[in-house]
């Protein structure tokens, strides 16, 4: 438990300092987890270590974002003041955003005959 | 206990972080424990119920969210540690990755050109501010990146952090039914879909519906971080949106 949290929080510090270091564009825990990916490809496993934490965490992923939810309250009034353009475009550009990339995927894979088989066994 | 006594406490708990950290973890639970009993029923969304929840509480006990977050980081700090163990899911899923990896990419760069302009473009008709319309650019890509994309163009971060919850929720809530009805049903492209819409928490809900459709998910929301923070910027310049 402790040494795969220890393991998840070192890969995240190596993601913030090298997205510091290099002035990367992305965020530095989104550059600890491809390292964390390279890494497993490189040993070919995972661990137990690793994978009790991360499914703990990954488990309840949604209270994760209840803070910055709640954060919701200090714009009641600019949300009070813009709350038709603000929901169409929430609303709206979710829905869009859902389709057009499902179905670019879905016309990507038909184009290029992928053979589509749940190999989700490893 | 005398009512002066029962001040006390509250005044020294309202100042500690333990108080709404423990009232954060205890809104989740019976929100969750509502979703559970009704059969993981999409409407009732576990963060939509929290946040409510919570903002009752606050407002009943004229707590301003500066001192709730002081107990509630602790739970958001978590986000980033919860990133890095998405390349465990990931992992698992290697082989149908490098099969569908030109596919993926193709939609990912569909989707986080979309999910920009139509929002910005929406909200521009609609007559919303030039700032709201820059806040609203990021949406759909984790709150991390979102709060420093929205910066750089000169929107508010503290609203997209709401924005991006707000788009989350509402992928999370309506994404599982709408790609049925469509007739999608692999889980590969389900979960890509809800990644790159909805970030965490599409993914958070792609978990309860299959570990496959979770990793999926958790791969689209990291490849639409890169796209998001390499074309959104780019995007916007070109609409003419400025702040």
């Amino acid at each position: 438990m402790l040494a795969g949290i220890t393991l998840l929080l070192c890969y995240q510090l190596v993601g913030e300092v090298l997205v510091a270091a290099l002035g990367l564009p992305l965020p530095g825990p989104v550059l600890g987890m491809l390292l964390l990916l390279v890494t497993l490809v490189l040993r070919r496993s995972t661990s137990a270590r690793v994978e009790g934490p991360a499914e703990g965490l990954l488990g309840h992923l949604s209270l994760l974002f209840v803070p910055a939810g709640v954060g919701v309250m200090v714009h009641a009034q600019r949300l009070g003041g813009e709350w038709l353009p603000i929901l169409v475009a929430l609303v709206a550009s979710t829905l869009l955003t859902l389709l057009a990339v499902a179905l670019t995927m879905r016309l990507m894979v038909r184009l290029m005959r992928i053979e589509e088989g749940d190999d989700a066994a490893g | 206990m005398p009512l002066g006594e029962l001040g006390q406490v509250w005044v020294y708990l309202s100042a500690s972080p333990l108080l709404w950290l423990s009232v954060t973890l205890l809104a989740y639970l019976l929100a969750f424990t509502l979703y559970r009993k009704a059969g993981d029923n999409p409407l009732l969304n576990p963060v939509a119920l929290a946040v409510a929840l919570l903002i009752v509480i606050l407002l009943a006990t004229g707590t301003p969210y500066a001192t709730y977050f002081e107990g509630a980081q602790f739970v958001h700090f978590l986000l980033g540690p919860a990133t890095v163990a998405l390349a465990v899911p990931l992992y698992r899923q290697l082989g149908r990755l490098r099969r569908l990896w030109l596919p993926v990419a193709v939609a990912v760069v569909v989707g986080v050109t979309v999910a920009a302009l139509s929002a910005v473009a929406i909200a521009a008709l609609l007559g919303g501010s030039v700032e709201t319309q820059l806040s609203l650019a990021p949406k759909s890509v984790t709150a991390p990146v979102a709060m420093g994309i929205a910066e750089k163009l000169g929107g508010l971060p503290s609203l997209t952090a709401v924005l991006v919850v707000a788009t989350g929720i509402l992928g999370a809530v309506t994404g599982t039914r709408l790609l049925s009805w469509c007739g999608v049903r692999d889980d590969a492209v389900r979960g890509i879909a809800m990644g790159v819409t909805s970030h965490g928490i599409g993914t958070a809900r792609a978990f309860q519906v299959s570990p496959a459709m979770g990793a999926f998910s958790g791969l689209g929301m990291a490849l639409s971080a890169f796209a998001t923070a390499l074309l959104v910027p780019w995007l916007v310049r070109l609409l003419g949106v400025s702040g």
